[in-house]
């Protein structure tokens, strides 16, 4: 590292270097910063990343525009729907795709629950981070339900690949009404629990209160997105500024705080949970029927019925499989809010059966480039509250 | 079949549109001469192209015309066309709820750029990013070192040119 201080400069400056992580529990992920002390204080914070850079963007390129679902699973693996939705709804846009309602109503909703899923591993590993070990084992506790959901709609827990290019892999699956509304009539009253165990605990107010504060437009300027943003006072969330998959025909709002500390970003995302459900239920009450995919036979494989019998289904499910299908040339950004933050897919196409260019703008990437102004001239102990506050998803930075 | 030929790059130079040129946005940039190389809106988005010698100053035009956020920068590399490399900004107001894309074309050889960190302080990791993936040198970045990669590594990966599989042991000294 050129930027780290050597030792003779350190001992001039009677500052000590103290090397974090990459290995650190606290680090979620493979995370290591530098950190410069003055006693207690931190002089300059130096974050090193890349250790789970696993070339994601290149990959891209020689996957079918199909093939790519799954690698943005591993983008985020908390928030692995938004990602599938992010790239799904950018494509889309490339062809210029029509989704039919109830595949739009389900995005949303699997969305939701996306967030009520990351949410909770941040609860839990923060609280685990501060000292609160009890919360973890809450959320990990309904945490599982939501991937019990994952489990049915799509047959992976955590890799859900369960969105794609024209609508969704599968219709929703038997009996999924009943574990929906199994989930909203026990959820709301867990959230109390996290609630009653931390919103009054005196050590959690005092671990958090006034903690890592920022001001608003140092957070904007360095790159900071999502509850970030709420927590300092600006009601910026991409479902209401730039809707997306049929987000405006939802009620909700979108919780902030001004104080702009640790205990705001975490009463932000624990009001974001509540809305979430309040999602969830207006998605669930109102699922439109019909069509899980979109009309578009050269992109949407055929039923599997149809590909048996007629010749035609099979003419397109033969060219899918072996070529997949080709995207007009164009670009487009597409951003969604994704549970760090905006999410944004600039995919690039040149006319061919593959991407040309994907670039992922990750919500953790912006928000961990906060961290030098977060820690710099603050107390070591405060170093982990403020971390975790920023809820960065490793592979989410490194990709 | 004549615009899908045309493929990633517009041949021609075109006329930028009356649509494009009553946007307030362009109107921004236009304050500053020269720097306004084309201007399109394709599925709803805005696209600019900047001089890239001009980029710090449209920065800054923008800037003050309530683009408070750069969304990120990337880099599409063309090989083997030339120009090469198209350094992307994705700018977005939050004032105006608008985005806006920002388009500078750097040749193959030694590719470099000012630097935008001046303006946004988010500019940082992303010119890094791109530094690393693509080779392209941001003049005046405090800290222009790679950033995913390790160190040591030699080559720019998301150069089309750079093989999808490892061409060589990379741990030589080991």
């Amino acid at each position: 590292m050129s930027d780290s201080p050597t030792i003779t400069e350190a001992a001039k400056r009677r500052t000590m270097t103290l090397n974090m992580g990459p290995q650190h529990p606290s680090t979620h992920g493979v995370l290591r910063v530098l950190l410069e002390l003055d006693g207690e204080t931190i002089v300059k914070a130096s974050p090193d990343i890349g250790f789970l850079h696993t070339g994601i963007e290149k990959e891209c390129e020689v996957k079918t525009w199909q093939q790519v679902v799954p690698l943005t699973d591993r983008v985020d693996y908390l928030a692995n729907l938004s990602n599938n939705l992010c790239y799904c709804l950018a494509v889309e846009k490339l062809l210029g795709l029509e989704i039919p309602p109830r595949a739009q109503w389900m995005r949303v909703m699997l969305t939701e629950l996306t967030r009520i899923n990351s949410h909770l591993v941040w609860l839990g590993t923060h609280a685990i981070d501060i000292g609160a070990m009890s919360v973890m084992l809450y959320c990990f506790r309904d945490r599982e339900e939501v991937l019990k959901i994952f489990e049915a709609f799509s047959g992976q827990r955590m890799m859900t690949s369960y969105f794609r290019v024209g609508g969704l892999a599968l219709d929703a699956p038997r009996g999924w009404q009943k574990m929906i509304t199994d989930f909203l009539g026990s959820f709301p009253s867990k959230i109390d629990e996290y609630e009653n165990l931390l919103t009054n605990n005196p050590i959690w107010l005092q671990r958090t209160k006034g903690v890592g504060h920022m001001a608003l437009d140092d957070l904007l300027d360095v790159g900071a997105t999502g509850p970030l943003i709420r927590a300092a006072g600006l009601a910026w969330d991409i479902r209401k500024s730039e809707p997306y998959s049929g987000y405006e025909q939802f009620q909700f709002e979108v919780p902030t705080r001004t104080e702009s500390d640790v205990f705001a970003r975490y009463s932000v995302r624990v009001a974001e949970l509540r809305e979430s459900v309040k999602i969830i239920r207006q998605a669930f009450d109102g699922m439109p029927g019909g069509a899980f995919q979109a009309d578009a036979p050269g992109v949407v494989l055929p039923e599997r019925e149809k590909m048996k019998t007629q010749m035609e289904s099979l003419i397109y499910h033969f060219k899918i499989v072996t070529e997949g299908f080709g995207v007009p040339a164009g670009e487009v950004y597409q951003t969604i809010e994704a549970p760090r933050g905006e999410l944004g897919y600039y995919v690039v196409s040149d006319g061919t059966s593959k991407p040309y260019r994907v670039h992922m703008r990750t919500p953790s990437f912006g928000n961990l480039m906060t961290m030098p102004s977060m820690l710099e001239g603050r107390l070591l102990a405060d170093s982990i509250a403020s971390l975790g506050s920023m809820d960065f998803v490793l592979g989410d930075v490194d990709r | 079949m004549e615009e899908e030929s045309t493929g990633l790059v517009s041949d021609c130079k075109q006329m930028i549109s009356e649509e494009v040129k009553a946007m307030r946005v362009v109107q921004a940039v236009e304050a500053c001469e020269g720097a306004l190389l084309d201007g399109s809106i394709a599925r709803g988005e805005l696209v600019l192209e900047i001089a890239s010698g001009l980029i710090v100053a449209v920065a800054r035009l923008l800037r003050a015309d309530s683009f408070v956020r750069l969304s990120a920068v990337t880099c599409v590399d063309l090989y083997p066309m030339e120009p090469r490399f198209e350094v992307v900004y994705q700018l977005h107001s939050l004032e105006r709820n608008e985005r806006v894309r920002l388009k500078c074309k750097l040749s193959g050889t030694d590719p470099a750029i000012d630097s935008v960190m001046g303006v946004w302080r988010s500019a940082n990791w992303y010119e890094r990013e791109v530094f690393d993936m693509f080779g392209v040198v941001f003049r005046g970045h405090p800290d222009l070192k790679r950033i995913l990669m390790p160190e040591d590594w030699t080559g720019h990966p998301l150069r089309k040119d750079y093989p999808i599989h490892g061409h060589k042991y990379s741990y030589q000294n080991e």
